[in-house]
Parts: C-alpha cells; structure tokens; sequence
C-alpha cells in the first residue's frame, strides 16, 4: 500500500467506527456488533470491505471501537 | 406529438368552500346544491351561468369592490354582490334583469372611461377580463369622456426583468394585492392613496424590483388586465396553445402550463389543478426558463481523448460508439468493476431508470448511484429504518390541518417557496411555529409570520437537540402512549425511552453543546407534544451531517412518541431539494437497491429482474459516490456515464474530486451545457430540457406528475433515447419505443408503482404512490393504520460531535444553503435574468465576527478550512449567530466546495456540508484555487471554442 491508499484505508477505519458509535448506543453489544457487521455488508461495495480488511490484518484492529471489532471478525466470512 | 390530456381552467370566482351540511338554492330557475359557505357566484357558474364580475377570481377571497357581480335574491332588498353573498338554502337568484343589466353598463362604463381604448394594440387584446366584461355587459358607449381628469399618462415600472406593471390600465381591483398577501404571503403590494389617486404600489412607491417583492408572478396571474403582464407576452404575443407539464427545478413539483406560440414557450403559468400548487409558483419555475433555449447549450455530441485536447463534433453513431468501446475496453484492462453511472434528480423517473438499468445490466455490475446521495440520503436510511418507507408520510394540503409546525434544517420560503407559502398561511391562520436552525431563517420572523421559538443551535449539534426534546416529551409525561402501544415495536420503544430519559440527554446537559438555553427546548417540546396536530418538515440541513441519518431517525421517533402520524396534519416531511429526488430514489438509483428499495441481495427481487430483464446480475452493493471518488485515485475505477449531474461543482472538497476524474480514463457526460464537470469529460452527449422530453418526476410528497413534450429535443435525440443508444452500443439491447413503455416496466416490476401508467396519470392529474391494485388513486396519506413495516421501530440516538471542530486556527463554522433565485449548481438559474436577483455567491458573517476581523460589507474574504481555500463578498447579517459564517454554492467560481471536507453520515456517506470549521480573514485578491480554476475554465472554454 503506498502513502495514499493507506490514507483511503484509514478513512475506512474512520468510518467503521462512525457506523460503530450509532450502534453502541443499542444496549445489547453482540447485536450491535451483528448490526455494524450488517450494515457494512449491505452498503459497501467487495473492494471496500476488502481493503478494510486488508488493513486490519497488516495493521491490526486496535483502531476499531470494541463494537466494530467484533462486528470485523465475522465480516471475512 | 402524444395525446394530450385536456384539463379545462374554468374561474369559479371565489375558493372553494368544505362543509359537511350542502344547501340548495335556485339561480336562473335551476337548483343548484353546493357546500355551505359557498358564494352565490361560485354556486353560479357551477349552475352552468358565469356571473359578470372584476375583482373576484377563485384563487382570493371575496372583496366586494367592483359591484359589477350584482345578483337580485327573491325577498331581499337592493342588488348584493354574488361574490360575497353566502348561498343560503331555499335562496332564489336572479343573475339577468334589465336592471341587472344597467347596473353593470354603468360600472362597466366608469372603469373604461379611465382606461387606456389601444385594445388592439395591447398585449392582452383577447385575453383582458375587462374586455370581456364590456363585452358580457353589452358595453356600447361610455358617456363621460376620456379628457377628464385619467391615469392614461402613468409611468410603466419596467424594473423587474420578467413583467411590466403599467399603471395606466389598473382598474384598482386588488386582485393584485390579495394574490401577494393571501397567495404569496409577502405583503409587498399595497393600494396607496384613496378615491381616484389610488393606485397599486410595491412598499412605499418603490419600483417592484426595490421593493420586498420575491418576483412569484402571483399578482400577474390575478391581474385582470394588462396592468401586470409578462414581458415575455408583451413581445412574442398571446399563447396559442398550452400543455400541462411539471416544473424541472425543486421538490415541491409544482404543475405549470407550458403556454406556446408555434414552437415557442410564451409563458410559464402555474396549473390550477396541480395538487402540488394549486396555481402558485415561484420566481424560478414561472421565469426562468430562458435556459432552455441559452446559446451555451451544446446541441451536437463531441469526443475527445484527453481533457487537454479540443472537443471534436460527431455524429451521435460516432460518439455512442466511442463511449462504448471506451467502457468495454476498460472492463477488459480493469475489471468488470471499473466503470459505473451517475444518475440525477434532475432528469426523470424513465430516464433514472434506464441509467441504472445499463449499469446493472449492460455494464454488469452494481456501480450506480444518484446525487441524492450528497443531499437526503439519510432520509431514505432513516425512514426506512424505523417506518419501513423511504418517503414522506403527508400531502402539501396536509399543512392546512397542523396545529404546530416544527422546521428543522430547512427553509422552505427559499428553498420549496410554494410550499413555503402553503406553510406560511397556515401560520398566519394561527398554527404555531417552532424553528429549529443555526440561522434566523424568513420564516423566523416576517410579514405576518413570527416563530414561537427558535432554536438557534449551533451546526453540527442537531441529534443532541432532537434528544433533549425527546427527553422533555418522556419525562414530563407526554409520550401518547396509545399510539405507541398500538402501532409500535414494545422493545425497542422501552430501549429509547430509557434511552433518552438518561440525565445526560436532558435539555439542560445539552445547552452547553447546542447553545440553546434549556428552558427553550422545554417549552418547545412541550408545543410539539401537546399543541394538537403537529407536523415536523426538514431539510438538507438535517441530512447534511455526519450525524444525518442519526438524525433523521431522531425526528421519526418523535413523531411516534408523540402520535404525530398517520393522519392529516402530522407526519414527518422531508423536504426534497431538486425535482426528482424522491423518484431518483424510487428508481433504484442506489448501489445497494433496486427500484422500490429493495436490496441487491434479496434473491427473490433480483431473479425478478433477472427474468424481465434476461441476463444476471450482481448480488453485491456497488460503489456510491464518494467511494467511486476513492476508487479512481486507487486506480479500480476508470470509466464513468454521468447523466444530468454536476458533480464537480456540487459535491464536497472539489479538489478532491477533480483529482479523482483526472485520475479516470472514460468520463461521459450527458447534459444541458459543458457544466463543471464535462470539463473533465472525454465523451459529451447533448441533453434535453424538461421542455424536450416526456416523463414524469416524482416530488417531495411521492407525487409522480407527468413531464409534458412541448417541442422536439433540440439535440435530435431524447435523453431516454441516448441511454438506450449507449446500452445497445455495449451489447445489452433495449426495446422502447416511447417513455410510457419504461414506465409500464417499471410498474410491472415494482409493487409501489404497479397501478402507475400514463394514461393513469393523464386521468388522474398526478397520483402518488404507492399505487396499485389496493389504493389505486394512490395513497395521499402513509402509516394510517400500522406503519409500512408493520410496527414502528423506534432507535436510540446518541449525540457523537462532529470531527469539524473549531480550533484556534479554525474558530468558525461554516454552513451552506440556497437562496430563491438561484438553483443548486445554478447551471439553469445563472442561465436567465434571475442573476438580477443574485449575481454571486457571498460569505454572510455576524456584525461581531466581521469587527473582530476588521471585515466590513461588502470586502473580499478568505475563507480557509483543512481542505482548500476561496475567496468570496462578505455580506455582514444578524440573521447569523456569532461564530457561525454561511454561504451559497451557485456559482463554481466561488469554490464554496472547495472549503467543504469529505467528512461525511456514518451510514449513507451524504456529505457533512453544514459543518466545516473555517476563518475569515480580509483579502485583497481571489486565492489560488480561484486563480487555478479561472486558467482551467479559460482553457476548457477555448478548447470549446476551437471544437474541430
Ligand atoms: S410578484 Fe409575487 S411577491 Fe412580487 S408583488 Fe407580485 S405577488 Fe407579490
Ligand atoms: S394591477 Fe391589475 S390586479 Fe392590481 S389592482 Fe390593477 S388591475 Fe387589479
Ligand atoms: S421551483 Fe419549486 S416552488 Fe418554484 S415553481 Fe418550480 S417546483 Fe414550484
Ligand atoms: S366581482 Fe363581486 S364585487 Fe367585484
């Protein structure tokens, strides 16, 4: 990844955790965390969540908000 | 040319009254039974008799003044004027006598005896009330002579640049004023000076373009006479035909009369019957139309390989041709991803349609998005979301049934003006007015109009106040518990409540982050929950937010909470920006659905389309907008089909965007003119104005209204007809023959549409869906009974601030909107003579923030965010709140979006507009983007210009 699309990747990061912070706010944190995983796999297109993925893999998930960690691990699937 | 429906435009002479009791009464001999309240004259002509008459017409009320109307009534003495007699049961009126008769001639006679007799020189010679009048009275002579004292020599007001106002024809009926007042709501007009000097004035003797007067054209359509008339009328002559069509500029979808000469529109006048208006319009859809025939349009396709090279002219073979081959080729280099289509509000529901269809089935994958993406995306998650419908949920009409009105983030009297007059008569009736908005909106505080409150929080705190008042409305005992118990989900209304009911949600805790004392919001909430019908209206600045969707999902569990939905009066009404939002929308124009809202991935759906349509398709949601953005710069997105959409000029950090186009291989654009964008196109296919095509649009109250032919496309091929060109081009065969055809597919493949057809809607009018075999007029009224998806979802809401922050480098926040002349990317507007109204854009600041800066009305500003910087007027206004700046986006050479940053909703990616964190400073010259953009535009213009 060069500079750039580690910028772009980032900016994935950022908005996983936007989705994150409005499910959070649900009291049961396992279905958020299905909710965020959902939502993520309804609006974005394979490339974005590729790289998503690629990201959290070489740069690991300690960006992510617990919630949108949880949702991550079952997104490969 | 295709059937027209024939829709008669009969003057019923005074409004229409509803009562639930009717009388009868007899007129001429024959019975006649209409509502209570009715006037003898509107009971008149539906009995079939047309009652002389001058200073009433039916979109007013009653006046009484010109005496010409005068009706003898068996049992009551003297002669009452029909227009303000109430028919009464049992009534017997007499419209013709010889005393009738002689009455009239008189007052026939005084008018015309101070009135210009160049009948056959005048413009509306043929069409004048007063001729006709003289005529229907048996006018023969007039006894007092045309040397006394008279107005014949009276000055013409030719200021405003769409009508003359020639003061030597009035007859000072007060049609005029009436309209302005009661039709418009600006109060601009007034009758001054008394007896034989009174004449109509705008303000205080002003000419009309000083004066408040907002250039609707509502007091030229009541106009008898040719006091008040188009100049457009005043040089082509009288219309010889007309066709009903609808308005290509806002949401509000007002229906017009295309008035022709030949081939030529004469004049734009508002369709009484159109349920959207109902006769009004505003100053861009009645004037501004001159676009239409601008010599900026591009009328012949053009190629070219590089944006550097000049634009070559083809033949329309050549360049579909070219674009084809363009997107196969890089289909093969890059992958079946790499193209896609962007479709546009602007454009119809038919055209939409095709757009996506071509994406999803000739290019092959799910790459289609819609510029609603940048404006009410939000609103179709969020609605959608907890009531199971991406739309509205009322009527226009409903307005006249709100006892509260709470607006937020809009501003309908710029924006939605014929709504915003619908809305502000309700006002001026007594509903009360709540207005939720950083800046002091009209509707704040103008003629007759007074908010209740308003609360003037700061940009990007929306879902804290919607909260607060959430959390009023549930711990102060107001939730309508019935409704919640009926209609809604049980669960997920305790998690909300709960929710909101935590301290921290409390309008005291959010004062310090909205700025808005709490007292207010208390009150506020109170109004809203227990002020009888309440109806919540919102716009772009609800959307426009990183916290849009949150936000829009904020209002709909007010509403429930409240009972606020379901009937008239109430319900939660987005705002739509352009014409065909909402259609664009229904269309399916959305990556991730097809038409109807339905997910890609819904097997059933998709093996629908699979078999309509005979091939298949993607399961996986495409890219929207700011990801093809993102995708180009990474080298998988190259080639892109851009209908009717500026997206340069309109979408967020433009130096972003435009990296990003040059970063592609294949821009097609299809449009009016070479806007913003075609200057980064490779491939440019003319498009047609609203006045070129057949279709129909779909408004802010999901009424779908038929788009009217009133002339051949001028660049020899309809929109629909080059989509169709490109997706044979590319091997995927489309089969129409006419606009209706795609219509037809998309009500067979769309449940909400099913009863749709033209010949539906020529019989209808217009009709609003859903519409099928259940409600087969269409549905004026969602969630009556249970909620689309059967029970209302209620969703907590936490506030999260927005990353645009003030900081000391940035210590103002910026907010965007429009103004009434001016529409969207003004590629129309600044096309006709609206720019008298509003020749550029300008950076309106607070009196305080322009003295800390030494900033004066009028000076050259810089305005720098963390994405780019532009330079614009300063206009110093109270409507501002210190720290808050506010700017238009009509003129790209403004760079508004240059400061605007890719922040954007967590859920939908619709771009956070209302909030970026900016200075001001003085400057004395136009900054480096601006001196950039003006070299690139000279550039492009000359590569134009020297087209081989
Ligand atoms: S054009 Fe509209 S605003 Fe202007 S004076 Fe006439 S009615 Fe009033
Ligand atoms: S300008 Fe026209 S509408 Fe107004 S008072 Fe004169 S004649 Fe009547
Ligand atoms: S711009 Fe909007 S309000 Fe004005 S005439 Fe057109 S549809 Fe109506
Ligand atoms: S029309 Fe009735 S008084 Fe003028």
């Amino acid at each position: 990844m060069n500079h750039d699309s580690t910028a772009r990747a980032q900016h994935l990061i950022k908005m996983a955790n936007d989705i994150g912070a409005f499910f959070e706010a649900m009291p049961d944190q396992h279905q958020a965390a299905r909710d965020v995983a959902a939502h993520i796999r309804k609006f974005w297109e394979p490339r974005m969540q590729r790289s998503f993925l690629e990201y959290l893999q070489s740069h690991g998930d300690t960006a992510l908000k617990p919630v949108v960690r949880e949702a991550a691990r079952t997104l490969n699937a | 040319m295709d059937t027209h429906p024939h829709y008669d435009d009969v003057d019923f002479g005074t409004p229409e009254r509803v009562s639930d009791t009717a009388v009868t009464l007899q007129i001429d001999g024959f019975a006649v039974t209409v509502p209570q309240g009715t006037s003898v004259m509107r009971a008149a002509v539906q009995a079939g008799t047309q009652i002389p008459k001058l200073c009433a017409t039916d979109s007013l009320e009653p006046f009484g003044s010109c005496r010409l109307c005068l009706v003898e009534i068996e049992g009551r003495r003297g002669f009452p004027a029909s227009c303000t007699t109430p028919a009464e049961a049992g009534m017997v009126v007499r419209t013709q006598s010889p005393r009738l008769a002689q009455l009239r001639r008189g007052v026939m006679e005084l008018y015309i005896s101070d009135h210009p007799l160049d009948c056959l020189t005048c413009p509306t010679n043929g069409d004048c009330e007063l001729q006709d009048m003289a005529g229907a009275v048996g006018l023969r002579e007039v006894r007092y002579g045309y040397e006394g004292l008279n107005h014949l020599k009276d000055q013409a007001d030719l200021s405003n640049p769409y009508f003359a106002y020639d003061p030597s024809k009035c007859i000072v009926c007060n049609r005029c004023v009436r309209a302005c007042e009661e039709t418009q709501g600006t109060f601009a007009l007034t009758i001054s000076g008394r007896g034989f000097a009174s004449r109509v004035s705008p303000g205080e003797s002003e000419p009309f373009m000083g004066s408040e007067c907002v250039s609707c054209g509502a007091c030229v359509n009541a106009c008898p006479t040719a006091t008040l008339m188009e100049k457009s009328v005043i040089d082509a002559g009288l219309p010889d035909h007309s066709v009903i069509t609808t308005c290509a500029y806002c949401g509000v979808g007002c229906g017009f009369k295309a008035e022709m000469k030949g081939n030529e529109v004469v004049r734009m006048t508002p369709w009484k019957d159109g349920k959207a208006n109902e006769g009004h319009a505003c100053v861009k859809g009645r004037f501004a139309w001159g676009y239409t025939t601008h010599k900026d349009r591009i009328l012949k396709p053009m190629i070219r390989s590089k944006i550097t090279d000049p634009w070559q002219e083809v033949s329309w073979e050549t360049a579909i041709a070219h674009a084809a081959s363009e997107f196969r080729r890089l289909q093969e280099k890059y992958g079946t991803d790499a193209v896609g289509g962007i479709t546009s509000s602007r454009c119809t529901n038919e055209e939409t349609y095709l757009v996506q269809k071509l994406v999803r089935a000739a290019f092959h994958n799910n790459n289609v998005d819609t510029c609603a993406r940048v404006c009410h995306s939000p609103t179709g998650y969020g609605l959608g979301q907890t009531y199971g419908t991406s739309a509205g949920t009322q009527t226009f009409k409903s307005v006249e049934h709100s006892d509260v009105i709470l607006v937020i983030g809009a501003n309908p009297t710029d924006a939605h003006p014929v709504f915003g007059s619908r809305m502000k008569k309700r006002l001026r009736e007594g509903a009360r007015l709540i207005v939720v908005d950083p800046r002091k909106i009209e509707l704040v505080q103008s003629a007759h109009v007074q908010a209740d409150f308003h609360l003037q929080l700061r940009p990007g705190t929306n879902v804290a106040m919607i909260s607060a008042l959430a959390h009023v409305v549930v711990t102060e005992g107001l939730v309508n518990e019935r409704f919640v118990e009926e209609r809604c989900d049980a669960e997920s209304f305790r998690v909300w409540r709960d929710f909101v009911a935590r301290p921290d949600n409390s309008p005291e805790a959010m004062e310090p982050v909205t700025g808005v004392p709490a007292a207010l919001v208390r009150q506020a909430a109170r109004l809203y929950a227990t002020g009888g019908n309440a109806a919540i209206y919102y716009g772009l600045g609800v959307t426009e937010h990183a916290q849009g969707s949150t936000m829009v999902i904020g209002i709909a569990n007010l509403a429930m909470a409240t009972g606020n939905i379901g009937r008239e009066g109430v319900g939660v009404n987005p705002l739509r920006g352009q014409n065909n939002v909402q259609g664009s929308c229904d269309m399916g124009s959305f990556p991730h659905e097809y038409p109807g809202y339905r997910h890609v991935s819904d097997d059933a759906t998709r093996l629908l389309f699979e078999k309509d349509w005979g091939l298949s398709l993607r399961k996986e949601p495409g890219l929207r907008i700011p990801n093809m953005f993102e995708a180009a710069l990474d080298g998988s997105f190259m080639g892109l089909y851009c209908q009717g959409e500026d997206i340069v000029q309109s979408d967020p950090n433009t130096q972003h965007v435009t990296a990003a186009l040059e970063a592609m291989e294949c821009i097609v654009v299809q449009d009016l003119f070479l806007n913003e964008t075609a200057k980064y196109a490779h491939v440019f296919l003319p498009g047609s104005s609203f006045l070129e095509k057949d279709g129909t649009f779909t408004n802010a109250e999901r009424r779908i209204s038929r788009v009217r032919k009133v002339m051949a496309p001028k660049p020899g091929l309809a929109d629909w007809e080059v989509t169709v060109a490109l997706s044979n081009a590319l091997g995927y065969p489309m089969h129409y023959e006419d606009p209706s055809e795609i219509m037809d597919e998309i009500a067979r493949l769309t449940p909400t549409f099913s009863g749709v057809s033209y010949t539906r809607l020529d019989q209808l009018g217009s009709v609003q869906w859903p519409c099928n075999a259940q409600n087969p007029e269409g549905t004026p009224l969602m969630h009556i009974d249970r909620f689309v998806r059967g029970k209302g979802r209620f969703m907590p809401t936490q506030y999260v601030p927005t990353d645009e922050k003030i900081t000391p480098r940035f210590p103002l926040l910026l907010t965007t909107g429009r103004i009434l002349s001016q529409y969207n990317v003004g590629a129309q507007t600044r096309r006709t003579e609206n720019v008298r109204f509003h020749e550029e854009d300008r950076l309106d600041l607070h009196p305080h923030d322009a003295e800390d800066r030494g900033i004066q009305d009028g000076d050259w500003v810089g305005i720098t965010s963390r994405a780019g910087e532009t330079v614009l007027r300063a206009r110093v206004s109270d409507r501002m709140q210190p720290g808050v700046v506010y700017t238009t986006f009509h003129f790209p050479e403004s760079g508004a979006n240059v400061i605007t940053t890719d922040n954007s909703d967590w859920a939908t990616n619709c771009p956070e507009y209302k909030v970026t964190a900016v200075q001001v400073v003085k400057v004395m010259h136009t900054s480096e983007w601006q001196d950039a953009y003006q070299r690139f535009n000279a550039n492009q213009l000359r590569l134009l210009q020297e087209k081989v």
